[in-house]
């Protein structure tokens, strides 16, 4: 992908109200995040650039929150709850399936750029413990025998 | 809401992933095709998520019938049954449930009962009276001297009182205040502020502008959690349909208060529930926390006297003016007041989110709510209050819950999160996920938070590999009270609580693992070896093609052997096995 000019950051803030200043940078990051799917060295200094703030400290919050992406992820996200109803019930077992099925560690991207594997906190699906979720649909009470058919529909079509 | 015939799907995250939105789909389609005068609406969390998906069909004199578990064929069958022929299904009801018996339903009282994206039904409830009422009848000190009365404390895991906390910010003058709703809920098992996002939006939306009022802030904050993607939308719908309405912006019910909410996206760091945390990140900062005083209420987000109150806690307040705070502090304990939700997740037979008064026994609440262990296997302990709270042993089932009581424990109340174990956890497992969670999430300001931790983790990891001395168990415990007594935020103050709590009430199992080898809930790997008894064993070899390492061989009879060092222990043998010819050992007597 190739990086985008200040113009077109100076317009992802514009679309979002966001003027320069400090309290933009968490919002300005998210959007081109949202956008492009992770944050480029080149657009890292522009909103830098944009809200007036070091691009030393701009990399600060970007390392020091684990939504944000310094590398482009796969076209689906798989995200395996690690809670701790999650955990008591298995989700360490799901992650090690989908890492056996996918042929990745967790933080990796397959090698054609379909699926990127992360675990996280919680999902606050407690309930359905061990839960998934890949892109914004959530998918609970995971068995490690329903994976690859919960995993089928992104394969195919590519998904939504 | 009376007169009508109506069916609510409950969709919330819960009911979706547990696929209502093609039965709610359905139901729409069925009803349309044969022109029914019936309403289909969503609503929010019903709390019921052991029963997901479920529909509720309210007749028009107000009866209910809740369906559970509901696929095409039974959505189809209660439009032909029920609806059409106006005979309820008994058998796709749920029918007389304990679930709800003994719940108090103050902040859920809307949830799974309105459409969350409909400003007319919450109004239609009641909704924004409260407001109304404040605005235009109470000065800003009655307001806080309502919620003083009624003693409502911080529901995010605090547990300061709110009516304090408001008159604190109130005192300040300064020409701007900010008014923020912490919903960053970062608690591994807890769900309820998401639920009361998706299923009452405009309930939390209402409590802020009535704080705003009471303290004199013109300008609110959601900061709410990127992961809940649900929640923010509806939280979206509900200010610019309450910015329509006139609910929220200038001169609110023709007085000169004006209120306007702005959402802020948290980007993932559980650390920025703490609260001067939350506003370096607002501010557009790495979430670090900073030495207090000076206190937000005095000087807080840009400088200015900020409140921060949790999502629960707001989501209290409209209802404590509107039926006042004698019958709010009518329910709960001496010191604390009014209800508490839960979010009920493990190893239990009815897993949801429940809201009870204060003060009742833990043991009710796992027996008699959540119909006790799932299985029909042994209680071992209750996690109480996530990465800062502990974990209570069965013994003290009869332990009220209230604040005082269950910090006596080690535990907290917290911000909700009860997680069932049983006798199939592994103790010092447990202790080593919530300090692996911490660990990771200190933001590294402390050295003992950052450091401490880190060693702590370190020897927790050991004695999962059978390693260490009995001593160690001393040595963890002196560094989790120095990690305590160190450590400028809540983080780091409570997150060696899963530790102390469970060598305090688990110690056996910590001596077991280290003295024996043996962990007896046999989950810690470097601990357990899997036999195939060949006495028991069939030969049937469904076991063979199951074992993702390929560690199962014929033995020398007609049965199966596994081959210890290849085996990684994942336990799909056992699971497949028809006859329970494997067993797990552990201790001395794997040598």
């Amino acid at each position: 992908m190739d990086a985008l000019s200040l113009s077109q950051v100076e317009g992802t803030a514009e679309r979002k109200n966001l003027v320069p200043g400090s309290l933009s940078v968490i919002p300005l990051l998210q959007a081109v995040q949202e956008r492009f799917g992770y944050i480029s060295e080149r657009q890292l200094e522009e909103v830098a650039e944009y809200t007036g703030v070091p691009v030393s400290t701009v990399y600060g919050v970007v390392t020091f929150y684990s939504q944000f992406r310094l590398r482009p992820p796969g076209r689906h996200l798989i995200r395996v709850c690690q809670g701790t109803a999650c955990h008591v019930l298995g989700a360490g077992e799901v992650l090690a399936t989908l890492q056996e099925e996918l042929g990745i560690c967790e933080g990796e991207t397959t090698g054609d750029g379909l699926f990127t594997l992360e675990s996280v906190r919680c999902l606050g699906c407690c309930s359905l413990a061990p839960a998934i979720m890949i892109d914004e649909a959530t998918h609970g009470r995971v068995t490690r025998e329903a994976l690859p058919e919960i995993l089928a529909p992104y394969r195919v079509g590519g998904g939504t | 809401m009376t007169g009508r015939r109506e069916i609510r799907v409950g969709l919330a995250t819960c009911g979706i992933a547990a696929g209502a939105e093609p039965v709610l789909e359905l139901l729409r389609a069925e009803v349309d095709t044969r022109g029914l005068n019936v309403v289909v609406k969503p609503v929010g969390c019903l709390g019921m998520c052991y029963n997901e998906p479920l529909v509720e069909v309210i007749e028009r004199d107000g009866a209910s019938t809740l369906y559970r578990r509901l696929d095409e064929a039974a959505v189809v069958r209660i439009v032909e049954e029920h609806l059409v022929g106006g005979a309820p299904v008994d058998e796709l009801a749920v029918g007389d449930d304990p679930f709800f018996r003994d719940q108090v339903r103050i902040v859920l009282e809307n949830c799974g009962v309105i459409d969350p994206e409909s400003l007319e039904e919450y109004r239609a409830c009641g909704g924004y009276d409260a407001l109304q009422r404040a605005l235009t009848e109470m000065s800003p000190e009655g307001v806080v001297e309502e919620i003083t009365l009624s003693g409502l404390r911080g529901r995010g895991g605090g547990g300061f009182p709110t009516g304090k906390k408001w008159s604190l910010a109130a005192a300040e003058s300064a020409p701007i205040k900010y008014m923020i709703c912490n919903a960053d809920e970062g608690d591994p098992g807890a769900f309820m502020d998401r639920s009361v996002l998706e299923g009452d939006p405009h309930r939390v939306l209402e409590g802020m502008a009535i704080a705003a009022y009471a303290i004199g802030a013109s300008r609110g904050y959601v900061y709410v959690r990127a992961e809940y993607p649900l929640a923010i939308r509806r939280l979206d719908k509900a200010i610019a349909a309450a910015r329509q309405a006139g609910l929220l912006g200038e001169k609110l019910f023709d007085t000169p208060f004006s209120f306007d909410v702005a959402i802020k996206e948290g980007a993932g760091a559980f650390v920025c529930g703490e609260e001067t945390a939350l506003i370096a990140s607002i501010e557009g900062r790495r979430g670090a926390p900073r030495r207090r005083p000076p206190y937000p209420s005095e000087s807080g987000l840009m400088g200015r006297p900020t409140v921060i109150n949790n999502v629960e806690t707001l989501a209290n307040v409209p209802w404590i003016l509107r039926h006042g705070a004698d019958r709010f502090a009518g329910y709960g304990t001496e010191g604390s007041k009014g209800t508490k939700v839960f979010a009920l997740a493990g190893k239990i037979e009815r897993s949801g989110l429940i809201e009870i008064p204060m003060g009742m026994p833990i043991g009710d609440i796992v027996y008699k709510i959540g119909g006790g262990v799932r299985g029909g296997k042994r209680l071992k302990a209750v996690q109480m209050g996530g990465p800062s709270g502990g974990c209570i042993p069965a013994s003290l089932a009869d332990v009220p819950v209230d604040y005082e009581s269950l910090k006596a424990t080690g535990a907290i109340v917290g911000s909700g999160g009860m997680i069932v174990l049983d006798e199939d956890t592994c103790m010092v497992d447990v202790a080593r996920f919530f300090l692996d969670f911490t660990q990771k999430e200190s933001c590294g300001k402390c050295t003992f938070c950052r450091i401490g931790t880190k060693r702590m983790l370190e020897m927790l990891d050991r004695f999962r590999r059978g390693e260490g001395e009995l001593e160690d168990i001393d040595r963890l415990i002196e560094l989790g009270e120095m990690v305590k007594a160190h450590s400028l935020c809540g983080l780091g103050q409570t997150a060696p609580n899963p530790v102390l709590t469970t060598t305090r009430y688990f110690r056996e199992e910590y001596e077991a693992h280290i003295r024996d080898g043996e962990c007896q809930a046999r989950v810690c790997r470097d601990l357990i070896t899997f036999r195939i008894n060949a006495e028991t064993c069939r030969d049937c070899k469904l076991c063979v093609p199951q074992c993702p390492v390929g560690a199962i061989a014929q033995g020398a009879g007609a049965y199966q052997m596994i081959d210890e060092e290849t085996c990684v222990r994942c336990g799909r043998c056992r699971d497949v096995c028809p006859f329970s010819a494997i067993d797990v050992v552990t201790g001395k007597v794997r040598a």
